[in-house]
């Protein structure tokens, strides 16, 4: 057993409110710069619809993640020999078009403009070649179902609904979509690290953080076609690979990263997950039905006596032991179990859960009225206006009964707390729902009061990073305090 | 006198430039060495032009170290018609190839407007000094036919006598002007390497070959770090 620490996030959907403050935080401090401009580190996508870049979740036009192969597995387009045959002309990258070409507006015009009967006006420019253009898309430009025919329709998470449940999604009454905000997952079994030939991109062990040095990238560009969730992105003006770093330099001085502080709808959260590293490989390579019980099983209980020995002598803090006890992570994904990972099928073991949304499933559709209440309270599930299959091909690999068990559990805590607050349904239906979903007052308070009224240090439970040993990343502590203000970066060490 | 400078002076100048040169700027500058890939802004050209340009440019260069390295063996495979043939035809194919390789390259650069805000001058000097090797190669094997045995036999004793510091210019200064100008825009080549994009392949990640998929770096190495004798002047720690 090889027990590391990891940082792992789950984000609450109910609670997504779609406003952008996320990505717009995280562009203002980490992508606005030139080449960068069209990166979204973090965005929020409308769900259905095609996403950022369009359709990057169809592996068979991107061919990212990997593929089980025998007992084991490989990554689908890159690899030792695979990838090493690519450097030339990578067949299986996407392009700026995949994206958008970026844009600033010719604002001076307004203010410049010579006189004349008309009035002037700041025209689009492209950021890459200076010349005006046309604007095909941009950043959400399928936001809120906009152009639902060429996006929402494309949604490559439709594939296995039936026809009639497809229609019946885009009547315009029945018509519903969720955000889902992405960003990298910092998986277990990042497909980015191993594409990448020049050993840029790696897993930082303390904390898990996947990150490429910009000092070592060669613009092979390989771990782009590996990500499958297209969390890497090439800078075409530098010619280096650059992804989000969770902000790393917060982490370490005890904040959250920027788009989970800003987060308008306090839907994220943060905390640390102990996990076993010497399972990876073996729980990456099995059965698709197996795969999200496998991965629930990599990450350990913190609170076992001999989890927390064999974590201590592996070298973790007691600080970071403690954090993970508190972990909210932890709460949303082991103990309750309401927490699911993106696309699990791709094999990466992302360390970003999702608690799906509810609120689709009430209403239903009554002789071409909708109506907004039903005999059951909340509806029933089983006739959302998303189909469970949607949302289990996001979340649960295409098991719908998984994806059912999760809404169940979080329409018990509302019932639960509708009975304590109102006090208006029958006590037999809040036993049912405990009795069906394993949850008991007690749990469903904690849901309640995680999910509704948390605050900033409970939301994120941070492992300190020690910032009273951090020179010692760096230097010697026995050099570092006669030289304070002469260190040099590179040194002055002789070439040979 | 400028023989000498040329044949002398300048391989021994540019080696020295591109070991010295290629070492510094990947140790001291590993963020300026990158293929700096234009493949986001543009592929589909790239893709005939990249493939064609390297797959012929770096069979014709594996050729001429071959032939530099086991010059008997070249001279006496030619020594058969059909492996004079063999090695001729193909040696003239792949340098066509990558003679179209690096005309869609540079016909790329010019009609794609989106690469003109990644193309930087000395980008335009490496265009045009390979697409002058690459040319003045191709006239070579058509004027001056059978290159590969005539390489293998005076060609090769040249270069030979440079690697033994002893260098002898006899055969160099009798050759055709085309040759002379083949022999220096490859000497510029080499040069130029460690201040072009051409750095790019020289850091080829061989290495991945036989590397692990996943690569963890811990910034602490607490074991080296508590040592006490490692603590003055010795082992820093290392961090990415
Ligand atoms: C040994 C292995 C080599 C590898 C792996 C390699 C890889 C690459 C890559 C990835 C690019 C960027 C292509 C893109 O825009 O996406 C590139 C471009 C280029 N390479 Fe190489 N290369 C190699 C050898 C060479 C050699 C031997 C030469 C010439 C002597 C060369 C000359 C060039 C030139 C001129 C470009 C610019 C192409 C353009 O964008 O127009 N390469 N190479
Ligand atoms: S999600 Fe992040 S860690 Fe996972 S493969 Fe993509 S970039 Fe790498």
């Amino acid at each position: 057993m090889d027990i590391r620490s990891q940082i792992a996030m789950v984000f609450h959907l109910d609670k997504c409110i779609g406003c952008h403050t996320c990505s717009v935080a995280c562009k203002n401090i980490w992508t606005d710069r030139k080449g960068a401009e069209y990166m979204w580190w973090n965005n929020v996508e409308t769900k259905p619809g095609t996403g950022y870049p369009s359709k990057w979740e169809d592996q068979k036009i991107y061919k990212g993640g990997w593929e089980k192969k025998d007992d084991s597995i490989q990554l689908k387009s890159a690899g030792h020999l695979k990838g090493l045959t690519k450097l030339y002309h990578n067949p299986d990258m996407p392009t700026i078009d995949d994206y958008y070409e970026p844009w600033k507006y010719e604002y001076d015009s307004l203010f410049e403009a010579p006189e004349g009967s008309d009035q002037p006006t700041a025209r689009p420019v492209s950021l890459i070649t200076g010349n005006p253009i046309d604007i095909k898309a941009g950043p959400n430009w399928d936001d809120d179902l906009g152009g639902s025919p060429d996006y929402a329709r494309n949604d490559v998470n439709l594939h296995n609904i039936s026809a009639e449940d497809k229609e019946a999604m885009f009547q315009l009454e029945r018509m519903t979509f969720h955000y889902l905000p992405r960003m990298c997952n910092h998986c277990l079994n990042p497909a980015c690290v191993a594409a990448c030939p020049s050993g840029a991109v790696y897993k930082r062990g303390e904390d898990g953080v996947v990150l490429i040095s910009q000092e070592k990238c060669r613009a092979w560009r390989l771990c782009i076609t590996a990500c499958p969730y297209k969390k890497t992105y090439y800078n075409w003006s530098s010619g280096k690979s650059e992804k989000c770093l969770l902000c790393f330099p917060r982490l370490e001085s005890d904040q959250a990263p920027a788009c989970m502080h800003s987060c308008v709808g306090r839907i994220r959260y943060l905390g640390v997950m102990l996990y076993d590293a010497d399972k990876i490989k073996e729980y990456a390579s099995c059965n698709e039905d197996e795969l999200i019980d496998k991965q629930l099983d990599i990450y350990l209980n913190p609170f076992n006596e001999d989890i927390i020995r064999k974590a201590q002598k592996n070298g973790i803090a007691d600080s970071t032991i403690e954090a993970a006890q508190k972990s909210p992570v932890y709460k949303f994904v082991k103990e309750w179990g309401l927490a699911l990972p993106l696309h699990a099928e791709f094999r990466t073991l992302s360390n970003l859960f999702y608690v799906p949304s509810l609120l689709p499933v009430i209403g239903k559709m009554n002789d071409g009225t909708y109506e907004s209440t039903s005999e059951n309270l909340w509806g029933n599930i089983e006739e959302t206006r998303l189909p469970l299959k949607y949302l289990a091909n996001l979340f649960s690999v295409g098991d719908t009964n998984r994806i059912a068990l999760v809404l169940r559990k979080l329409m018990t805590v509302r019932y639960h707390r509708r009975k304590v607050t109102v006090n208006d349904i029958d006590a037999k239906i809040v036993d049912t729902a405990f009795s069906e979903t394993g949850y008991n007052a007690e749990i469903a308070d904690a849901i309640y009061r995680l999910t509704s009224l948390v605050k900033y240090d409970e939301r994120f439970v941070i492992p300190p990073a020690h910032r009273e040993e951090a020179i010692e990343m760096l230097n010697s502590t026995d050099d570092h305090k006669g030289e304070t203000g002469f260190g040099e970066k590179k040194g002055t060490r002789r070439v040979f | 006198m400028i023989d000498a400078f040329l044949f002398i002076g300048l391989p021994y100048t540019v080696t020295f430039l591109f070991v010295i040169g290629s070492i510094l700027r990947i140790r001291n500058y590993g963020y300026s060495v990158t293929s700096h890939s234009s493949q986001f802004l543009e592929s589909n050209n790239l893709f005939w032009g990249s493939r064609f340009f390297h797959s012929g440019i770096i069979l014709i260069i594996l050729g001429h170290i071959i032939g530099f390295l086991l010059p008997k063996f070249v001279i006496w495979f030619t020594t058969n018609p059909i492996g004079l043939f063999i090695i001729e035809l193909s040696a003239f194919a792949f340098a066509i190839i990558s003679l179209i390789g690096i005309l869609i390259l540079i016909f790329r650069r010019i009609f794609v407007k989106r690469l003109y805000s990644v193309t930087s001058i000395m980008d335009i000097v490496v265009y045009v000094v390979l697409a002058t090797q690459i040319i003045t190669g191709l006239l070579i094997a058509y004027q001056l036919s059978w290159g590969s045995v005539w390489y293998a036999s005076s060609m090769v004793p040249y270069l030979k006598s440079l690697c033994m510091f002893s260098p002898d210019m006899s055969v160099i200064s009798s050759m055709t002007l085309l040759v002379k100008m083949h022999v220096i825009t490859a000497f510029t080549l080499i040069g130029l390497i460690p201040f072009t994009r051409l750095i790019h392949f020289v850091s080829y990640p061989f290495f991945y070959i036989w590397r692990s998929y996943q690569l963890v770096i811990w910034n602490k190495n607490q074991k080296t770090m508590r040592v006490s004798k490692n603590t003055r002047e010795g082992i820093k720690p290392k961090n990415n």
